[in-house]
């Protein structure tokens, strides 16, 4: 364990910027941004599935109000949605005495809402896309083997409909990934934050951007990653097939 | 055609290298973070005003150059001044070693003492670790107050670090944060006269150690730019000598001291 301090030590010698200090915020970072833009993702996702049906509802009084939530979440910038929940509720009276505050007193928790809105939105469009794709064929089958709706929903259009989205949706983990950078706006130390208070410490911006940046594209690089596995996974269907 | 261009392009180098060697400023680009009352803040009609502006106003007059006033966040403004978006920087910042090794200071045209700000019933009656342990604490991002408070609290109390003092005072009166570490005055004309809420000094006003509070607030400059330097030497002289120094900081921190 000794060695493994001492060198580390030796390593960072004589770098002045790179002390296992700020290495500690990146790591800090890390975590934050890590957890931040996973959560958000997984409540967004969760949200995004009735969501999508709703909007593909023939019925104007189901589909419309979802379809004025995604127009106002994707018609504004993130980073105004997050000013508005994070320094907007607390001109709410007696917001500081409801069971509400010790949740929204937190930067992390204001943040994690506004993302999981905002990527709401995003995905509950694409899955409304891919659901409206759905090969009539598929449907008319379904219908003949007199399938209900919701049985025909769940057994046929919902499957096909996720794998369609698959590539798309990947397209906006990495989006939601690159947008979480703004969260250190609100004080949160994500990995951008990180960044900008050893730049502010140390005037360095080279340094303390591109290491970020780096991080952030060993990040992009994983979940590519994950979604070309899946892909090659769910959609192997689609591959040319060897003669 | 050709030769011609090259040719008008090499002067055009020659005269940037020339110009780049010994510039006369006629035309003074000042970065300035803006609001800090009171020392840059903006009036309700919208107009730059503040300690730092009107005396940086009036060492250009002395000098007989133009100054413009470049706004910029507080965590970019030394890079800022590094490339060149502006000449000097008059925004309150405190002479220290570490920003020595950085940028050119002029003389230290004041001194401000840092002080802790809280809500009048928080119950403490001075800041060390065993009060603050648990507490969330407020700081502009990479002040001096940051570098304090990072070095010295951040293994007791969660620090929550801001872009702009306005929107700290603003998570103050949310009452997100329990205690804030700020220039006095600053923290006066923000905190202890707002409307919000009562506020009040925890402690003694702090200037010490040396190493984190300097040696008061003086005008930073690129470290070649000696002679523009030296020339707002000579106007603040000349400024205190004939009593406009006084008139100024009257106006803007009453008759004490």
């Amino acid at each position: 364990m000794l060695d493994i301090s001492t060198w580390f030590n030796d390593l960072l010698a004589g770098n002045v910027i790179f002390t296992a200090d700020t290495l500690g915020y990146y790591w800090e970072g890390l975590v934050t941004t890590t957890q931040l833009v996973f959560l958000s993702l997984i409540a967004g996702l969760i949200l995004a599935v009735p969501l999508a049906i709703m909007r593909s509802s023939k019925h104007k009084w189901i589909s419309l109000p979802v379809y004025l939530y995604t127009y106002v979440f994707r018609g504004t910038p993130l980073l105004i949605q997050l000013y508005i929940i994070y320094y907007g509720v607390v001109f709410i009276d007696g917001i500081q005495e409801s069971f509400l505050w010790p949740v929204l007193r937190e930067a992390f928790y204001p943040a994690l809402i506004a993302f999981t809105l905002n990527t709401a939105a995003y995905t509950t469009e694409i899955f409304r896309g891919a659901i409206k794709s759905t090969a009539q064929g598929e449907i008319e089958a379904a219908r003949a083997y007199g399938m209900s709706q919701n049985l025909m929903m769940r057994r046929i259009i919902l499957p096909s409909a996720f794998r369609r989205a698959l590539p798309a949706y990947g397209n906006e983990v990495i989006f939601m990934l690159h947008a979480s950078a703004i969260a250190s706006v609100v004080t949160l130390m994500d990995l951008t934050g990180a960044a900008r208070f050893v730049y502010a410490r140390y005037y360095a911006p080279f340094e303390a951007f591109l290491f970020v940046a780096a991080i952030y594209l060993c990040l992009t690089f994983a979940i590519l990653f994950f979604f070309r596995y899946l892909e090659k996974k769910l959609l192997a269907h689609l591959r040319p097939q060897d003669a | 055609m050709k030769k011609l261009l090259s040719l008008s392009l090499l002067g055009l180098a020659v005269a940037a290298a020339s110009s780049a060697q010994a510039r006369d400023y006629d035309n003074v680009r000042i970065g300035v973070d803006v609001p800090y009352e009171p020392m840059e803040f903006r009036t309700a009609e919208g107009e730059l005003t503040g300690f730092d502006i009107d005396l940086g106003n009036e060492l250009c007059d002395r000098m007989g150059v133009t100054c413009e006033w470049v706004e910029q966040e507080w965590d970019g403004i030394i890079p800022g001044l590094m490339s060149r978006n502006y000449d000097a920087i008059m925004s309150s910042m405190t002479i220290n070693d570490e920003r020595r090794e950085q940028v050119l200071f002029s003389d230290p045209y004041i001194t401000m003492p840092s002080a802790w700000f809280a809500a009048s019933d928080l119950g403490i009656s001075e800041a060390t670790k065993e009060t603050l342990e648990g507490m969330t604490i407020g700081v502009q991002r990479g002040t001096l107050q940051d570098n304090y408070v990072t070095d010295n609290f951040s293994d007791v109390a969660e620090i929550s670090r801001y872009s702009t003092a306005d929107d700290m005072v603003l998570d103050m009166e949310a009452e997100r944060l329990d205690i804030v570490f700020l220039d006095f005055p600053i923290g006066q004309s923000t905190l202890l006269e707002s409307e919000e809420a009562e506020y009040m000094v925890v402690g003694e006003r702090i200037s010490e150690p040396k190493e984190y509070f300097g040696d008061g607030f003086g005008i930073a400059f690129r470290q070649r730019d000696e002679a523009l330097a030296e020339q707002f030497n000579e106007a603040l002289a000349e400024v205190q000598e004939d009593g406009t120094y006084d008139e100024i900081y009257t106006r803007y921190f009453g008759e004490e001291e």
